[in-house]
């Protein structure tokens, strides 16, 4: 079956209330055109799944969806880096979920693998705690913490062929292929659309059956012309 | 040397070779400048990749190469990429040997705040990120912070009054001043700076501790033998 529409019929989908995933860490990794989408679109009341938030200093990434007054709950491991989503949350716009990282990730890999829950010791005896059941597994203590899955995952992968394999590049797998996993539709924005057959079978990170959409985002070129600017502007990155 | 200076030098002393390390947000970055001459250590990015290298100068940069504050890395030889989910199963699994995290406050029974200031009533920012996994399962947790805020008050309390990150899971506090260790819950001072006594230590720390028998100066890493070729 062939999966690949446009980013416009992609975000289309996303209806106000709905709850969607997105990859990325600080921008790396993230699906920046469907996400420019989804502000343009303006859907409301989002529940934005993400593990962190945006690039730090704001104004990139997911950042406007909190100026634009989207986001009607946040759920991820921290929210500081980006002063959108600090004020959001501040003025009470926008609610917010913290979990540790690594729970976060784990509640999302458990709802995409048939799991009713994980137990982890993160996160006793502090705030985190609260109103979770504890339970005492061989003589240790664990929480147990409920899985998380969302209507819809934007991915961001490098290749993906028409069946919606997804091939990553670089450290910037991070939570994608988890949140593939654990929405009801997946959408893969990736830099390059290849054929069925392109893709070495041990490069797939994602299996085409987890995504249900294909879309090109940037190009490879245009990407890393965008990031490097971004570094650039903000420091990161300097001529030596 | 700055304060941030000498503790990221005292801090790369806690690193031993081979160790498997994660270095937190902010300050303890900085320790990766001064691991001393001889010790290798793997470093965890958690976004996801073992062995990173040096900032990369422009146009060597990779936009889909960062570590988890959303910098450009390079990856040494040997290095490896690996999803969130590996990522923290290498950490909350106890396959890393020694983190170092900033911290806002500590306290005399080895508690750590480091992830929520209140920003209005029953709300916190910045959020935990991964730190209360490398709080909970790292080998050995080394927190470094100021001895003291800008105001002199101390920052090593008898009780944490921000919400915890780690309740007594920390093993190492080294500060500006000091260095102590956490030996069954409770604080041990083990080195303190040139020219200061235990006495003016304990006038700038709220939290009661003793005193190691071998007290010594506060010990420091060398600096790079030549900045500008490492880089």
């Amino acid at each position: 079956m062939h999966k690949f529409i446009t980013i416009d019929q992609a975000v289309a989908k996303v209806q106000d209330g709905d709850s969607v995933m997105l990859g990325g860490f600080l921008g790396v990794g993230a699906p920046l055109r469907c996400i420019q989408k989804l502000v343009e679109r303006g859907v409301k009341n989002l529940t934005i799944i993400s593990a962190v938030n945006g690039y730090p200093g704001g104004g990139f990434d997911m950042a406007p969806l909190f100026s634009n007054k989207q986001v009607k709950k946040f759920i991820g491991a921290h929210i500081g880096t980006c002063p959108e989503a600090v004020e959001a949350y501040k003025s009470g716009l926008t609610e917010v979920e913290l979990y540790p990282m690594g729970t976060w990730i784990e509640k999302i890999r458990a709802a995409g693998s048939g799991l009713g829950g994980v137990l982890t010791p993160i996160g006793l005896g502090t705030l985190v705690e609260q109103g979770k059941q504890k339970l005492t597994i061989e003589g240790k203590d664990y929480l147990l913490e409920l899985p998380l899955r969302a209507k819809f995952a934007f991915i961001k992968g490098h290749k993906a062929d028409k069946m919606g394999n997804v091939e990553y590049r670089g450290v910037s797998v991070g939570s994608n292929p988890t949140i593939a996993m654990a929405a009801d539709y997946t959408v893969a924005e990736v830099d390059e659309i290849v054929e069925i057959g392109e893709i070495e079978p041990i490069r797939v990170g994602t299996p085409g059956v987890f995504v249900n959409a294909v879309v090109q985002g940037s190009t490879f070129a245009e990407h890393q012309k965008e990031v490097e600017e971004l570094w650039v502007r903000t420091g990161r990155l300097q001529a030596q | 040397m700055d304060a941030r200076e000498l503790i990221a030098r005292r801090a790369a002393l806690e690193l031993a070779d081979g160790e498997v390390v994660n270095l937190g947000f902010g300050m303890p970055t900085a320790v990766a400048n001064f691991v001393p001459q001889g010790v290798h250590v793997i470093l965890q990015s958690e976004n996801g990749c073992f062995g990173f290298g040096p900032t990369p100068k422009l146009g060597e940069q990779d936009a889909d190469v960062a570590n988890a504050g959303g910098q450009p890395i390079s990856l040494l030889p040997g290095a490896s990429i690996f999803d969130m989910a590996t990522s923290f199963a290498i950490i909350r699994g106890g396959h890393v040997n020694t983190a170092i995290l900033g911290a806002l406050e500590v306290d005399g029974e080895g508690s750590i705040a480091n992830w929520a200031v209140p920003i209005a009533p029953g709300k916190y920012s910045p959020g935990m990120g991964g730190a209360m996994d490398l709080t909970g399962a790292a080998q050995k947790v080394v927190a470094i912070l100021q001895h003291t805020d800008k105001k002199g008050s101390s920052k090593i309390l008898k009780r944490c009054t921000l919400p915890v990150t780690g309740k007594g899971v920390v093993n190492v506090i080294i500060t500006d001043k000091a260095v102590f260790h956490v030996k069954n819950g409770k604080l041990v001072l083990e080195e303190v700076v040139a020219g200061m006594s235990v006495e003016q230590v304990k006038a700038i720390t709220d939290a009661e501790f003793e005193v190691a028998p071998d007290l010594c100066e506060y010990r420091l890493a060398a600096a790079p033998a030549a900045k500008s070729a490492s880089s």
